[in-house]
C-alpha cells in the first residue's frame, strides 16, 4: 500500500531545497553564529577561571552577578543553536509554540519548585515542620 | 527555507491533506522526540540543582576539573572548554552538511558529515579520558584532618605540601604537615559510593556519572546515526530520493546533543 504521508514528506522536503546564491547567504549566517558561540564560550571559561567563588573561605559577594551572567549567556547560546542551527526560527509560528510551549510551562515550574523546596530544606523552618 | 513562512489561509492549513505545521512527518516527530528527551535532561539537571541547593557545601568545578592530558593539573576548565568547542564546531559542520544537502551537493554533504563524525568521536574520547581521570582521582587523593576533609597536593616538584579545604581555603607549610600527619582517613578517586572531590556529598559523583554518562551515550548514538547517513550519502541513496532530508533529521538530533552540553557545561562546570 502506498503511504500518503511519505508523498507529503517529499513535497515539503523539496520545498526546502535552495540554489547556490541563497546558500551563500545561509553559510555567511552560519559562520557568524559560530563566531558568536565561540566568543561566548571563551568569555565564560575565562570568567570562570579568573573570578573565584570563594577567596580563602570568604564567599565572593559579587558571585551572583557572575552566576546570572553564565545563565543568561547559556540561554543566548541555546537560542542561537535552536533558532539558527535547528532552523526552528524558520518554521511556522504554531510549530514553534508546539516545541517551546512545554518548556515554558513544565521546566520553568520544575526549576522554581525544586529550588524553592531545596532552599527550605536548609532553613530552620524545615526543622520545625519535620522533627 | 523562506518557503516555510508563506501565507496560507487557516481553512487550507488545518483542512486536512497535509501537515498544518508545513513540516514533514519525519522532521516533526524527530522534534517531538527531542522535546521528550529534553524534558528528561531538564529533570536530571533540576534534580542536580535540588541536591546542590540542599547540600551544605558543593565542590567547585574549576577545582575538580583542572587537569589536561599529558600536562597534569593546574589548568582550570581548559579541557572542558576544549571539549565544548569541539562539540560546537561539529554542530557547525553538521549545519553546513544540511545546507549542502539543500543544494543537492552530494560531495559537500559527504565532506561535512564526515567531519561531524570526526568531531563526535573526538568528544566521546575526551569524555572517556575525563571519566578515567575522575574515577582514578588526583595523584594524592583526600585526607580527613582535624579541620575536615582536604585534597592533598604537592607544589614545586613534589616538595611543598598543600591542603585544599574547599571554599578556597588553602593551608601550606608546617601547619599543613601537622594536619596531614594527624589524618585519620584517606580517600582516592570516585565511585557511586564515595568520592575524594566532595567526601561529604557522595551524590556529587553520582550526578556527574549520570548526567555526563547519559549525555555521552547520546553523543555516541549520534555518531552512529551520522555514520549510517554518511554511508547512505556516499552510496547515493538521497540523490535518488531527490532530497537530503535524512541529513536534516540526524542533524536535528546532533544539534540537540550540542544544546544539552551547553547546559551541562554551565551547571556542572561553571557555576
Amino acid at each position: 500500500m502506498e503511504r500518503d504521508d511519505l508523498i507529503k514528506d517529499h513535497e515539503y522536503s523539496l520545498l526546502a531545497n535552495h540554489d547556490e546564491e541563497h546558500g551563500k547567504a545561509i553559510r555567511k549566517k552560519i559562520w557568524q553564529v559560530t563566531l558568536i558561540l565561540t566568543i561566548i564560550t571563551i568569555v565564560e571559561v575565562s570568567t570562570g577561571a579568573f573570578i573565584k567563588q570563594y577567596y580563602d573561605g570568604i564567599a565572593n559577594n559579587f558571585w551572583w552577578i557572575i552566576k546570572w551572567s553564565f545563565i543568561i549567556l547559556t540561554l543566548v547560546k541555546a537560542g542561537y543553536i535552536v533558532l539558527v542551527f535547528m532552523h526552528l526560527g524558520d518554521e511556522r509560528k504554531n510549530f514553534k509554540w508546539l516545541i517551546l510551549g512545554p518548556y515554558l510551562l513544565f521546566i520553568a515550574y520544575l526549576i522554581f519548585i525544586c529550588l524553592t523546596e531545596a532552599a527550605d530544606y536548609l532553613s530552620p523552618f524545615f526543622d520545625v515542620i519535620s522533627p | 527555507m523562506g518557503q516555510h513562512s508563506e501565507k496560507i489561509s487557516k481553512s487550507e492549513l488545518w483542512g486536512g491533506g497535509g501537515s498544518p505545521f508545513r513540516i514533514s512527518y519525519g522532521k516533526q516527530w524527530m522534534w517531538m522526540f527531542l522535546v521528550s528527551d529534553a524534558l528528561t535532561f531538564g529533570s536530571l539537571l533540576t534534580a542536580y540543582g535540588f541536591a546542590r541547593h540542599s547540600a551544605e557545601s558543593w565542590p567547585i568545578g574549576e577545582e575538580t576539573f583542572n587537569a589536561m592530558p599529558f600536562l597534569g593539573n593546574g589548568y582550570p576548565l581548559l579541557y572542558v572548554a576544549l571539549m565544548t568547542f569541539i562539540l560546537i564546531v561539529s554542530s557547525v559542520t553538521m549545519v553546513l552538511a544540511v545546507e549542502a544537502g539543500h543544494r543537492k551537493d552530494k560531495k559537500g554533504v559527504a565532506k561535512w558529515l564526515l567531519l561531524t563524525v570526526v568531531g563526535g568521536v573526538f568528544f566521546v574520547s575526551s569524555q572517556a579520558w575525563e571519566w578515567y581521570h575522575f574515577i582514578h582521582g588526583t595523584h594524592y587523593g583526600s585526607v580527613l584532618t582535624a579541620e575536615g576533609w582536604a585534597v592533598v597536593e604537592y607544589l614545586n616538584g613534589g616538595k611543598d605540601l598543600i591542603l585544599k579545604f574547599g571554599k578556597g581555603v588553602i593551608v601550606d607549610g608546617a601547619s599543613a604537615q601537622s594536619l596531614f600527619d594527624g589524618a585519620t582517613a584517606t580517600m582516592q578517586g570516585a565511585n557511586l559510593i564515595e568520592n575524594e572531590y566532595a567526601p561529604e556529598v557522595p551524590q556529587y559523583a553520582n550526578f556527574f556519572f549520570f548526567i555526563t554518562g547519559f549525555h555521552g551515550f547520546h553523543v555516541f548514538s549520534g555518531v552512529v546515526f551520522n555514520l549510517i547517513v554518511y554511508i547512505n550519502v556516499v552510496r547515493g541513496v538521497y540523490d535518488e530520493r531527490g532530497h537530503f532530508e535524512m541529513v536534516e533529521k540526524v542533524g536535528l538530533y546532533w544539534h540537540f546533543v550540542d544544546l544539552v552540553w551547553v547546559f551541562v557545561f554551565t551547571f556542572f562546570y561553571l557555576v
